[in-house]
C-alpha cells in the first residue's frame, strides 16, 4: 500500500511537470546572441558594433597590412628573401589591388538602418551614429571605385524572398561618375551632423568627411580630364571613364571641400610645426598622436591589444630590438633623388664631378646636405640617427688604384693592404642578397617608432597610420586650383607645404610647370602613405612611368622631377670607404649608384591594370556585371 | 601492436582497391592553331595577348584563359564539346570583329578529338623580310613594313624597336640592355622598305656567342606590339 502511494505520487509529479507548454519549454531566447533591438538600445553597445566597422576600414598601405604593402612601385626595395618577387616580376596581375567586400557594405547598411529604427537612443546619438555609418560606407565605396571603377551602388540591405528568382538582387554596375557623385553627396549630407572636434582622430569628424570629399572629387576630376589620354580605358556604359566635360565641376567641388577645412570651420587644423629641426619635425608628425595635422587615423595602442610590426620589420639591422628581424623596407634612390635642393632645383645625387672622378665626402650625410628636409624625415640616411645610435652603411673599401674590397657580411673580415684583416662592409649593409639589412643604402624613417621596445615582436609599435592629413588637403587645394587656372592661389597652397619642408624660396606655378610640380610634390610629401598607385592611375601616367623597360644609371639621373619619368626598377646608392694612405681624401666616402642584384624584373603597367579584374565568380553570380576594359 | 603478415596483406588490398578510378578522365582533345593573316603567322609578345575559350550552355560562364606564344601559336587540352573562341577587347596588334552590341565576335569550334583551328585576324601592320646580321658584337636588322589596314580604322606607327635577348623570348620586358631600345619613331619613317636598326650587344654572363633578335612595331593607340619572327644571330 505504502509503495503504491509513493509510486503514484511520483507519477503525478511527473505528469504535472510535463504539463509545461511546449513553446515555453522550447523557445528559450539564446543567451549568446544579442538581438538588434537590444543592441541598439544602449549607446555603448552601438559603439562596440561601430568599433568593429571602423576596424574593417580597407586601406591600401597600412601599418597592420604588413610592411610589403609599402614596398612596391620602385619607390623601395624589399630586403627579404621571400619578397624579391616584387622586383623580379615584369608587371602585375589584372586582379591586383581588387576588392569586392559587399559583406562589409551590407553590415554598414544594416547598421545605418538599425540605428535609424532605434527607439531608445536620443536624436543626437542617433544622428552621430548614422553619420558615422554613412561616412564609413562612403569611404569603402571610395576604395571600391578607386580600384574597380563603377560598382553596384547598394545603399540599403537587400533581402531575398526565397522565390527562386534572384534577379532583384542582381544589381548592375553604376557609372564611375555616379559612385563619385554618391561619395560627394553623402559627404555634403553628413558633414553637419558630426561634432567639430580636432582632438578626435580615429572617429569621423566634419574634417575627415571633407578631406574624403576633397580627395574623391579630385580623383573624379583628374579621371575626367586625363582619361582622354587613354581612350581605351573606358566602357561604353560609363562604368569606367568619366566624360571630360565634368572635370571642371569636380575640381570646383574638390577645391571647395578643401577650402572648408583650410578656413577652419571644420576645426583648427594646421601643419605640424613643433620641432626646430625640420626633418625631425616631419618624422615626428607621424609619431605625435595629438598632432594638429592629422585628421583621420587608424589608431593603435601598445599593451592594449592593437599594435603592428612595422618597426620590428623595418628597423635598422644593427639597432634591432629583435635580433635578425629588421630592415625589410629600403627606400630606393629613385625616390631619394626626387627630393629637391633648397633652391627648388632638381639634381641627381652628386657622385662624380665633371671629369668623371668620384666626389669625396667627409661624412656620409654630407652627400644629402642642402636638400628638402623631408628627405631625412622620410628616409633614414646612411649614418642616420635612430634610437640614439647611428646606422653603419658601407659596401666596401675602395683603394687608390680603384680596387674594391668587399665581403658578404660584416663579420667576414678581409685583408686590406696596410690594415690587415678588417671589417669591410657595414653592419647595416649593403650587400647584394643579404636580407633584413638595406640593399639600397637607405632605411625607412617614416612611421619608425623610437619608443623603447617598439621593435620587439611581443610588444609591437603603436604609431598611428594617418589616412587624411592637413598637408594633403593643401595639396588637393593646390592641384584643383591650378587645374582651374588660378595659379597664384595654387602656389600659395603648395608653398605652405614646401615652407614646412625648408624650401623657403616660393615656387611659382604656371600653366607650363604645374602638372609636373604637383605630381612631384605629392610623391615626396606623401611617400609611403598609400597614394602612389592611385595618383598614377588617376593621372593616367602609370603606363608611362612603369613602361616595362629596364633602367640604366643614365636613365635614373635624367629628367628628375618630370611626371612621366620612368621608374621601373629600384636603385640604391652605395657608400664606399676610400682607403689611400697619403692621399688627401684617405678615409673619406665615395658613392656609387647601384642596382641591387635581386632586381631582375621591370615594372610594366598594362592598360588592363588601370581597373582591377572583377572575379569570374562575381560575374557568374550576377551576369549584369560588365567586365573591365582591356582584360 | 606488432605488424604481422596479414596486416601487410590488408594494407596492400586497401591500397590496390583505392586505385579504382574515382575521377573524370583528363581532357585529351587538343585544340591548337596559330594567329594568321593570309597564311602568314602573326608574331606577338610572350604572355601578352590573351584569348578566352567559353563553353556555352552552362549556368555559370567563365572562360578558359590562355595567352599566345611569341610565334602566335596556342594550344589547349579540352573535353569534346562546343566552344566559343574569342579575344578580349583591345588586345592584340590586330582587329577583331566587333558586334554591334559592343560585344566581341566569337568563333564556334565543335571539338571532336584533336583539331587545328587557325585564327584569322587583320593586323594593322606587318613586319616583313626581316634579316639580321652581326658584325662583331653589333646586330643589324633590315626589314620592310607593310601597312595592312588602310581604311578609316588605320592607325599610325608609334615606334619600331629592335629587341635582342639571350633567350628565345624577345620583347620589351625580355631583352639585353637597359633604357630605351634602339628605335625609329613613326614620324621619322618616310619609306616603308629597307629600314634598318642596330644594337651593340653587351657582354653576356655566362658567355654565349649567339643572341636572338626580332623587330617589334608599336602601333599608336594599341598596347600590344607586332613582331617579326625570332631569328638566331651568331656573334663573330
Amino acid at each position: 500500500m505504502k509503495k503504491t502511494t509513493i509510486i503514484s505520487t511520483f507519477a503525478l509529479l511527473l505528469v504535472t511537470g510535463a504539463c509545461k507548454k511546449d513553446s515555453a519549454f522550447l523557445d528559450v531566447p539564446p543567451k549568446q546572441v544579442v538581438t538588434s533591438d537590444v543592441a541598439f538600445s544602449d549607446p555603448n553597445l552601438v559603439l562596440s558594433i561601430l568599433a568593429d566597422l571602423y576596424n574593417r576600414v580597407y586601406d591600401f598601405s597600412g601599418l597592420d597590412n604588413g610592411w610589403a604593402s609599402f614596398a612596391d612601385f620602385s619607390e623601395s626595395f624589399p630586403s627579404e628573401n621571400g619578397s624579391y618577387y616584387i622586383v623580379q616580376r615584369t608587371g602585375w596581375d589584372f586582379g591586383s589591388w581588387g576588392t569586392w567586400d559587399y559583406k562589409y557594405v551590407r553590415d554598414l547598411n544594416l547598421f545605418i538602418e538599425r540605428a535609424t529604427a532605434a527607439t531608445k537612443l536620443t536624436d543626437a546619438q542617433k544622428n552621430q551614429f548614422i553619420a558615422e555609418g554613412r561616412f564609413l560606407r562612403a569611404q569603402y565605396y571610395f576604395e571600391l571605385v578607386k580600384r574597380m571603377g563603377g560598382v553596384p551602388l547598394i545603399t540599403k540591405s537587400l533581402t531575398y524572398d526565397f522565390s527562386g528568382n534572384v534577379e532583384a538582387l542582381q544589381i548592375p554596375r553604376a557609372k564611375e561618375s555616379e559612385v563619385y557623385d554618391f561619395i560627394i553627396s553623402e559627404a555634403e549630407a553628413i558633414k553637419g551632423l558630426l561634432p567639430v572636434n580636432v582632438s578626435e582622430k580615429s572617429r569621423a569628424t566634419p574634417a575627415a568627411v571633407l578631406a574624403m570629399e576633397s580627395r574623391a572629387a579630385l580623383y573624379a576630376a583628374s579621371i575626367a580630364k586625363y582619361g582622354a589620354t587613354t581612350p581605351q580605358v573606358s566602357l561604353p556604359g560609363g562604368e569606367v571613364g568619366i566624360p571630360a566635360s565634368s572635370a571642371t565641376g569636380y575640381y570646383t567641388k574638390a577645391l571647395a571641400a578643401a577650402k572648408e577645412i583650410i578656413s577652419g570651420t571644420a576645426g583648427n587644423y594646421s601643419l605640424y610645426k613643433q620641432l626646430p629641426d625640420l626633418s625631425d619635425n616631419f618624422a615626428n608628425l607621424f609619431l605625435d598622436k595629438s598632432s594638429s595635422e592629422s585628421i583621420w587615423v587608424e589608431d593603435f595602442k601598445a599593451n592594449g591589444g592593437k599594435t603592428h610590426g612595422f618597426t620590428t620589420n623595418d628597423q635598422p639591422f644593427s639597432i634591432s630590438d629583435e635580433g635578425l628581424d629588421a630592415g625589410r623596407l629600403n627606400p630606393s634612390l629613385n625616390l631619394v633623388e626626387a627630393f629637391e635642393k633648397l633652391d627648388n632645383s632638381y639634381a641627381p645625387m652628386a657622385t662624380k664631378d665633371g671629369a668623371g672622378d668620384p666626389i669625396y665626402y667627409t661624412d656620409q650625410l654630407d652627400m644629402f646636405a642642402g636638400r628638402d628636409a623631408r628627405l631625412a624625415g622620410t628616409v633614414l640616411l646612411p649614418n642616420g640617427l635612430f634610437k640614439g645610435k647611428r646606422t653603419e652603411v658601407y659596401a666596401g673599401y675602395q683603394l687608390g688604384n680603384g680596387t674594391v674590397i668587399s665581403s658578404s657580411d660584416a663579420t667576414i673580415t678581409q685583408d686590406v693592404p696596410g690594415l690587415g684583416k678588417v671589417q669591410v662592409v657595414g653592419k647595416d649593409g649593403p650587400v647584394n642578397g643579404a636580407e633584413f639589412r638595406t640593399q639600397t643604402g637607405f632605411y625607412i624613417r617614416k612611421y619608425l617608432d623610437p619608443t623603447v621596445g617598439s621593435g620587439r615582436r611581443g610588444r609591437g609599435s603603436d604609431v598611428n597610420f594617418i589616412r587624411y592629413r592637413y598637408a594633403e588637403v593643401l595639396l588637393n587645394a593646390a592641384e584643383a586650383d591650378a587645374e582651374l587656372g588660378n595659379y597664384a592661389e595654387a602656389s600659395g597652397y603648395i608653398n605652405q607645404v614646401r615652407l614646412r619642408a625648408g624650401l623657403t624660396t616660393p615656387l611659382v606655378l604656371t600653366a607650363a610647370n604645374y602638372f609636373d610640380r604637383i605630381v612631384h610634390e605629392r610623391r615626396v610629401e606623401l611617400a609611403f602613405e598609400g597614394h602612389t598607385l592611385f595618383d598614377m592611375k588617376r593621372w593616367r601616367i602609370a603606363d608611362a612611368v612603369w613602361d616595362g623597360n629596364s633602367m640604366s644609371v643614365a636613365d635614373l639621373v635624367a629628367n628628375i622631377g618630370k611626371a612621366t619619368k620612368r621608374s621601373t626598377q629600384p636603385f640604391g646608392l652605395w657608400p664606399y670607404k676610400y682607403y689611400n694612405p697619403g692621399n688627401a681624401n684617405n678615409g673619406k666616402w665615395i658613392f656609387k649608384e647601384t642596382k641591387p642584384s635581386p632586381v631582375t624584373g621591370s615594372n610594366r603597367f598594362l592598360l588592363g591594370n588601370y581597373y582591377s579584374r572583377i572575379g569570374d565568380d562575381v560575374i557568374a553570380a550576377n551576369p549584369k556585371i560588365v567586365k573591365q576594359p582591356n582584360q | 601492436m606488432k605488424i604481422k603478415f596479414h596486416h601487410i596483406l590488408i594494407g596492400l588490398f586497401l591500397a590496390a582497391s583505392g586505385c579504382k578510378k574515382d575521377n573524370y578522365d583528363a581532357p585529351t582533345s587538343r585544340l591548337s592553331g596559330r594567329l594568321v593573316y593570309k597564311g602568314e603567322a602573326i608574331n606577338v609578345e610572350y604572355n601578352a595577348v590573351p584569348y578566352q575559350i567559353y563553353q556555352p550552355g552552362f549556368a555559370t560562364k567563365s572562360a578558359i584563359q590562355g595567352t599566345f606564344d611569341p610565334d602566335g601559336n596556342y594550344a589547349q587540352l579540352l573535353f569534346d564539346g562546343t566552344y566559343k573562341f574569342t579575344i578580349p577587347a583591345n588586345q592584340g596588334p590586330f582587329m577583331w570583329k566587333e558586334l554591334p552590341a559592343g560585344t566581341r565576335d566569337s568563333l564556334t569550334v565543335n571539338l571532336k578529338g584533336s583539331q587545328t583551328v587557325d585564327i584569322e585576324v587583320t593586323p594593322y601592320y606587318l613586319v616583313q623580310n626581316a634579316k639580321f646580321a652581326a658584325t662583331g658584337r653589333k646586330v643589324t636588322a633590315t626589314f620592310d613594313i607593310q601597312k595592312v589596314i588602310t581604311d578609316a580604322n588605320a592607325k599610325n606607327i608609334d615606334h619600331v624597336y629592335l629587341y635582342v635577348n639571350k633567350t628565345q623570348f624577345v620583347s620589351g620586358g625580355y631583352r639585353l640592355g637597359d633604357g630605351d631600345p634602339p628605335s625609329i619613331a613613326g614620324s621619322a619613317i618616310t619609306g616603308m622598305n629597307n629600314l634598318s636598326l642596330s644594337f651593340d650587344v653587351p657582354n653576356i654572363v655566362p658567355t654565349q656567342n649567339y643572341v636572338f633578335a626580332r623587330v617589334g612595331l608599336k602601333i599608336a593607340g594599341v598596347e600590344d606590339l607586332i613582331f617579326s619572327p625570332v631569328s638566331k644571330v651568331t656573334l663573330q
